[in-house]
């Protein structure tokens, strides 16, 4: 019903390009982990390697302490949530959703009754004599997930699972998600590309790049402390201030925790404003935008006009462009790299 | 299994090419009969076949019928095509049945349906008839194909033109036939392909002005001869060659 | 809206009137033609059923459409069983950068004569064609075999044709098929067997069908491979229906089994409209 996932340097190579860099990845057992970064990181290659679907060039994907090398994806205790859900489309919701009970020779009354538990706890059951093509995007992404679900697997994988619908629904979604995973306790590995849904979802987001973990950590750590400029700038918007020697084209910084730093001082726009530890010094408002949770600022700081920095102001702020404001900084991380 | 699989191709490959291989082997047989044993390798009857007067008229005909009703055959299906793709006629259902059905019918049918026609109009039969037949036969299959070529985008792309001052003819033919063309150009050699090939309408339209297929049937009346496989052989060389040159061409650039 | 429509209705006019003067206005002419009869040699037109009256009745003609279905039959199933696999092993097995060059060549003799194909398999199979002199030679038999001059001849010249046609259509059909739905399938649990049977099988069924459809219709209609092939032992029906009119002069009988024929064809074509996808070949 559950299990841990262990990957060992699991590394793939196609041809003369290397898409994983000998990964390594322990996931806890019942845990919700979301893979996330942008097309091309390796983050579906990596699913596709836990689900049996490619071997990788080296490496070792361990479920629940058992070695997956050689073992088929029909034979691995994992099943698979794909973006384009393939439903098959010449057997009904209750047919697919039985399919993979079908499959291990389950009597047809009892895989029935699964079934249409699983289509229950989807709120589908109404319709499962239905085909899926007349299904909209989200009732197909929940049949997918019963139909994957039904054969109780250890670990679920899935591929992008939210790419195709709407907002709205996405976000509906996320949360539906993520109760049925707390109630069902079973490992769920997430591929997706959007930092928002890893944030509303995950128990622990792996930030990907280049075929590499840039960081394996709960959204509040991901997004407060990046390890990284990349992992900074995935995450969301931020303001990069370069660094050298404790320098910044702002002047000195006060108080002088960057002194004699080098690097990259990535602070958010919401962690700015008129109070704060750290103080950035005068800037002038050069355009506004009214954003309905804030106002989105630009604003030139004076000891450094070219640099712009993006501040949201609270909503109810009095301001226009021109004017001149003191800002300070809360939350300031410091990176190695430079942009 | 690891082994099947090539060995079950291996088996069907030798038998879609067993009656090929010996059909051009036995071109070159030095005796009467195309038949084992193989006797001796001569070009004899590749130079008997170049002069060969009624066949040579008969590749001509073949050729210029083939090319002729393709062409129209296309023209007809890409106005068609272009027209039920764009615009809601009603019974336009109807209309699509209609220009898809003679690919239904067995080509025998309409050889004979139309050699009743050219009877009760008191026309006598000739080239002109058997490409009037390969027109009817080509018609759905070129409108099939391009009518499914055609997509949104095409749709979008047209109304851009028309957007930017295009008249309809221009529409045509700078904007729908080119991004259509590799479908156009499968039409049409597709079309020439059937044309070219077609037996029962040709032998039952012509009378002295016949095509190849017909010529080499008479050829066969006479019994086996090794001048019939170094027609054969040649038929299939050109075929070939034009396959290879569409494949290299039309169909590389649109995977590009 | 109006200008469209009177453009879209210019746009179809040729291609309409092409097929309705030169296929319907003919068809409707041979079907009137059917109920003529033959008075010596002249043709009297009228409303006679005799024709029809002796296709069921002359056992010799009725043969024919059992002989034609027979064959079809034969030659349908045969083709299909031979080329789904290969159609298979060239879509799945094969790495796909020579999957094209598989298929160009596994249709390669399509591009021969189609009267010269039947030709090379009387090469193949005659009395003294190559197999039967390979099989005396290597002293496995000693009289020559039986296979062209015969139903085999026919048979098999015809899956030769039909085994390329399909592996052509089959590999269009699997191709198009999303690879997610075998790795579903594969990913509940499947074996490749239960892959197989489960899903990719019922999904390509609607492309088995259109190819049967149309090797039913080019099989059932050609006079060629079994002239060529059949050794006029046993007639095919469009044989007859060439033998009607060429030694016989008798059109309205050779129209009354056109009308047969393409009743054949139509009956063939109902029981599996449902799956058939002709414009979409």
């Amino acid at each position: 019903m559950t299990a841990p996932v262990s990957l060992r340097r699991v590394t793939q190579v196609y041809g003369n390009q290397t898409a994983l860099h000998g990964i390594d990845l322990e996931i806890a057992a019942g845990e919700y982990i979301v893979l996330l970064g942008p097309s091309g990181c390796g983050k579906t290659t990596l699913l596709n390697i836990i689900g049996g679907f490619a071997a990788p060039t080296a490496g070792d994907v361990l479920i629940g302490a058992r070695s997956m090398a050689g073992v088929a994806p029909k034979d691995r205790p994992t099943t698979t949530v794909f973006q384009d859900y393939a439903l098959f489309p010449h057997m009904s919701l209750a047919d697919n959703v039985a399919f993979g009970l079908r499959m291990r020779g389950v009597a047809a009354a009892a895989r029935r009754a699964k079934a249409m538990e699983m289509l229950e706890m989807v709120g589908l059951a109404a319709m499962a004599d239905r085909r899926p093509h007349a299904l909209s995007g989200g009732q197909r992404q929940r049949v997918a997930l019963a139909r994957a679900l039904a054969v109780e697997p250890d670990v679920l994988l899935l591929d992008e699972p939210l790419g195709a619908l709407d907002l709205k629904l996405r976000r509906q979604m996320q949360d539906e998600l993520k109760a049925i995973q707390r109630r069902i306790g079973t490992t769920f590995v997430h591929v997706t590309h959007d930092q928002e849904e890893a944030m509303a979802i995950a128990d622990r987001i792996v930030v990907m790049n280049a075929g590499r973990i840039a960081q394996a950590a709960p959204a509040r750590e991901v997004y407060l402390h990046p390890a990284s400029l990349f992992v900074a700038e995935f995450m969301g918007e931020v303001n990069k201030i370069p660094l050298t020697n404790g320098h910044s084209p702002l002047g000195p910084l006060h108080p002088g925790q960057f002194s004699q730093k080098t690097g990259t001082l990535c602070i958010r726009p919401e962690a700015i404003g008129t109070s704060g530890p750290l103080t950035l010094g005068p800037a002038r408002i050069t355009d506004l935008a009214f954003f309905g949770t804030h106002i989105r600022a630009h604003m030139a700081p004076l000891a450094a006009p070219d640099l712009t920095l993006i501040v949201h102001l609270p909503q109810g702020a009095q301001a226009t462009p021109g004017d001149e404001i003191t800002l300070f900084a809360r939350d300031a991380v410091l990176v190695a790299d430079r942009p | 299994m690891k082994i099947l699989a090539p060995l079950y191709m291996a088996a069907l490959y030798a038998f879609i090419f067993l009656p090929v291989i010996v059909l051009v082997v036995f071109s070159f047989q030095d005796g009467r009969l195309p038949v084992p044993p193989l006797k001796g390798v001569t070009l004899k009857w590749y130079a008997d076949v170049l002069s060969d007067r009624a066949l040579l008229s008969a590749l001509w005909n073949s050729l210029l019928v083939a090319i002729v009703s393709s062409a129209i055959a296309l023209t007809l299906g890409f106005l068609a095509a272009v027209a039920l793709a764009r615009t809601i006629l009603p019974g336009s259902a109807l209309i699509r049945g209609l220009l898809i059905a003679p690919m239904t019918v067995s080509y025998l049918i309409i050889a004979l349906g139309l050699m009743n026609l050219w009877r009760d109009l008191g026309l006598s039969v000739s080239l002109w008839a058997t490409g009037i037949g390969h027109v009817v036969i080509n018609l759905p299959l070129c409108f099939a194909i391009l009518y499914a070529a055609m997509g949104d985008q095409q749709r979008s792309a047209e109304r851009a033109a028309r957007d930017l001052g295009a008249s309809e003819p221009r529409v045509l033919w700078h904007v729908t036939a080119p991004m259509l063309l590799p479908s156009l150009l499968a039409a049409f050699f597709l079309s020439v392909t059937f044309s070219w090939d077609e037996f029962i309408i040709a032998f039952l339209l012509t009378r002295f002005d016949v095509t190849l297929p017909v010529e080499i049937w008479s050829l066969l009346k006479s019994g086996l001869s090794p001048k019939t496989n170094a027609v054969g052989a040649l038929v299939f060389l050109v075929s070939v060659a034009a396959v290879i040159i569409l494949e290299l061409t039309v169909f590389r650039k649109r995977r590009a | 809206m109006k200008g469209e429509r009177r453009l879209a209705s210019l746009m179809l006019a040729p291609a309409v009137l092409w097929v309705l003067v030169f296929f319907v206005l003919p068809f409707a002419g041979m079907v009137a033609l059917s109920f003529a009869r033959l008075q010596g040699r002249t043709v009297e037109q009228g409303f006679y059923a005799e024709n029809y009256a002796r296709f069921w009745s002359d056992p010799a003609i009725f043969k024919g459409l059992i002989v034609s279905l027979e064959i079809t039959a034969t030659v349908t199933i045969i083709s299909l069983l031979l080329a789904y696999p290969l159609a298979w092993i060239i879509a799945m097995r094969v790495p796909e950068r020579w999957q094209r060059l598989a298929l160009l060549l596994a249709v390669l003799p399509f591009w021969t004569s189609y009267v010269v194909r039947s030709y090379s398999w009387l090469l193949v199979l005659g009395q003294k064609g190559v197999i039967n002199n390979a099989l005396i030679g290597a002293g496995l038999i000693a009289e020559p075999l039986t296979l062209s001059a015969s139903r085999t001849g026919t048979v098999i010249g015809f899956v030769h044709f039909f085994v390329m046609l399909l592996t052509l259509t089959i590999y269009a059909n699997l191709r198009q098929l999303p690879p997610n739905y075998a790795r579903a399938a594969a990913d509940l649990g499947a074996s490749r067997w239960q892959t197989f049977a489960h899903v990719i099988l019922p999904l390509t069924l609607p492309g088995i069908i259109t190819g049967a459809f149309l090797t039913f219709v080019l099989c059932i209609g050609d006079y060629i491979t079994p002239q060529i092939l059949g050794g006029g032992n046993e007639l095919t029906l469009p044989q007859i229906i060439m033998m009607q009119m060429g030694r016989q002069g008798n059109f309205p009988m050779a129209a009354a089994l056109s009308v047969v024929l393409m009743g054949t064809v139509i009956l063939a074509y109902l029981a599996c409209a449902r799956w058939l996808r002709l414009d979409r070949i």
